[in-house]
């Protein structure tokens, strides 16, 4: 067959933290090329944080991503405390962990949901995001927020957790392992989800590691990095957890890592809460001082990277941010190419990089450039073929 | 043999090594031996390639390149200067595969031109962005009068 077609997709979902706009290459029903293009939504952050002093570029740059919103100011205290080795104090340190960790759990739960709806299994969306709840009520308890908790600042974190909040936080935290136990075992021991996920969009290790992948996505594929283990920083290596690493790098595997880490998290959360020692949560601090630091953190998605050049002023000099998106979406050239287009929507979001693709998918007939199929029917696409499936 | 000697080792007097902290080392190495420098740590040393990271230091841009050691949690910064007007530097994108969406990042903020890469179009900002304007570049102010101006306006 030689008559090709191309496929638009993105690049706007204001839900999304970085709008991506691809374009599949088709034969039939086989993806020949992808090409993908970013910057929809490039704010200039990295500039911005130039003109703005080390406190408010903490709430700068908590405002990048909406859905994991703790990483970017996780990195960036990290950062800047290392500019001059700023001390930590303890409690500050395990209180960091619990907020970094629950967010994995609602990034996690909320991207398994959007996978359940991609494949046309909508209970598991609904049920994925009404597990969810629970855990933005564990944030509202801490912080008073269900979403950018504004925890923390260079030195520590911004407000305490009382200790007569604790054994609530205890069994709240409870009801959402049980929850999570209860999704992995329904979603990895579902055979249709099973035959629809295993041994598509496979990411080999090679690739991963030439791409630079990070988090879940580098984990499926068998690479063993995890910025929680290998540069040990706030609470994680005080507290017993397991780095989740599998081998097949397929969408079923990266479904599988993502809900397994869940669990791990929890333990993470509960082994905090409970070792938590007391004492103040923030050091005071008078200047950053001179010269250069990075932090790194453990993000849902991946190692998010953060650089600073301080000069004498209360101003960043550079600021340089490398959120994990930005490696594991050029990944997609190794894992569509060669797959079906009804897989396509999965595979796309398989990487978690956010959902903006989508929902704006488009296929247009070269020679006519007519509209021909929407987002909405791609998604359709990929149900369909889960229905047929079942039957 | 932990990476900072084999470093040394390998490199001798070409390199200037800082150990700021336990997990952070940086190394000066000239812009000739960078390339070279990084594709052996990627490929021999086995380091992970984090990212890129650009700045304008007015005479020229400075890059940095973050390796990760994650075995040994250690993560190695190599840094090279870019002397300014030709702003030129090979690609690491025949070693890394991954870098090639933050060289189009560095070349289109900063302007430096990575030579051989295969594909140096614009990544994020817009088409119709004037050529020749670097947003990420350091705006340089003719007297003293004016950056007086310019920390009060701060």
């Amino acid at each position: 067959m030689d008559r090709k077609a191309v496929v638009p997709v993105g690049p706007f979902h204001p839900l999304l933290e970085e709008p991506e706009f691809f374009t599949f290459t088709v034969e039939g029903e086989k993806v020949v090329d992808a090409q993908v293009r970013i910057g929809w939504n490039h704010r200039g952050v990295e500039k911005l944080a130039e003109s703005k002093t080390y406190d408010q570029d903490v709430f700068l740059v908590e405002r990048i991503c909406g859905i994991c919103s703790t990483s970017h100011p996780f990195a960036f205290v990290q950062a800047a405390e290392d500019i001059s080795g700023i001390v930590v104090p303890e409690r500050a340190k395990y209180i960091r962990s619990i907020i970094g960790d629950l967010e994995r759990i609602h990034s996690h739960l909320l991207w398994v949901g959007l996978a359940g709806h991609f494949i046309g299994y909508n209970t598991v969306f609904m049920w994925a995001w009404k597990y969810r709840e629970p855990v933005l009520d564990i944030f509202e308890a801490i912080s008073g927020n269900r979403n950018h908790y504004g925890m923390f600042k260079v030195g520590g974190v911004r407000r305490d957790i009382k200790e007569s909040d604790v054994p609530g936080l205890l069994k709240a935290v409870d009801g959402v392992e049980e929850f999570c136990t209860m999704l992995t075992r329904a979603v990895m021991d579902d055979p249709v989800i099973q035959a629809r996920t295993k041994g598509i969009g496979i990411l080999k290790k090679q690739d991963a590691i030439n791409m630079g992948v990070l988090g879940p996505v580098a984990r499926a594929s068998g690479v063993e990095i995890d910025v929680r283990k290998d540069f040990p920083y706030a609470a994680y290596d005080k507290v017993p957890w397991e780095r989740i690493v599998l081998q097949n790098g397929d969408v079923f595997d990266k479904t599988a890592v993502r809900l397994l880490e869940c669990l791990e998290s929890v333990k993470i959360i509960r082994a905090c809460l409970k070792q938590m020692p007391k004492g103040p949560i923030d050091a005071e601090v008078r200047e950053v001082g001179v010269g250069e630091g990075i932090g790194q953190h453990e993000a849902p998605r991946g190692e998010c990277i953060h650089y600073i050049l301080s000069n004498t002023s209360n101003y960043p000099e550079r600021h340089k941010i490398r959120a994990p998106s930005f490696m594991n979406v050029a990944s997609f050239k190794k894992t569509v190419i060669g797959q079906q287009i009804a897989d396509a929507a999965l595979i796309t979001a398989a990487v978690d990089p956010c959902y903006c693709c989508t929902e704006r998918m488009a296929v247009i007939d070269p020679d006519t450039k007519k509209v021909v199929m929407t987002g909405d029917d791609l998604v359709k696409l990929c149900q369909e073929k889960t229905e047929k499936m079942k039957k | 043999m932990n990476i900072i000697e084999e470093i040394r080792n390998k490199y001798g007097d070409r390199v200037e090594i800082t150990e700021k902290a336990r997990h952070r080392v940086y190394v000066n190495i000239a812009r000739a031996d960078a390339k070279e420098l990084v594709a052996w740590l990627f490929r021999d040393m086995k380091a992970r390639f984090s990212i890129i990271t650009g700045i304008d230091v007015r005479i020229g841009v400075e890059l940095i390149y973050h390796m990760s050691f994650d075995a040994q949690g250690v993560l190695v910064s190599v840094r090279t200067q870019v002397p300014k007007p030709e702003l030129e530097m090979p690609t690491l994108t025949d070693v890394v595969e991954g870098a090639n969406w933050i060289e189009r990042e560095i070349h289109e903020m900063l302007g430096v031109n990575f030579t051989g890469h295969p594909n140096l179009k614009r990544l994020l900002l817009p088409d119709d962005w004037p050529e020749g304007e670097y947003p990420f570049r350091k705006k340089t102010y003719g007297s003293e009068q004016e950056n007086a101006v310019r920390e009060e306006e701060r």
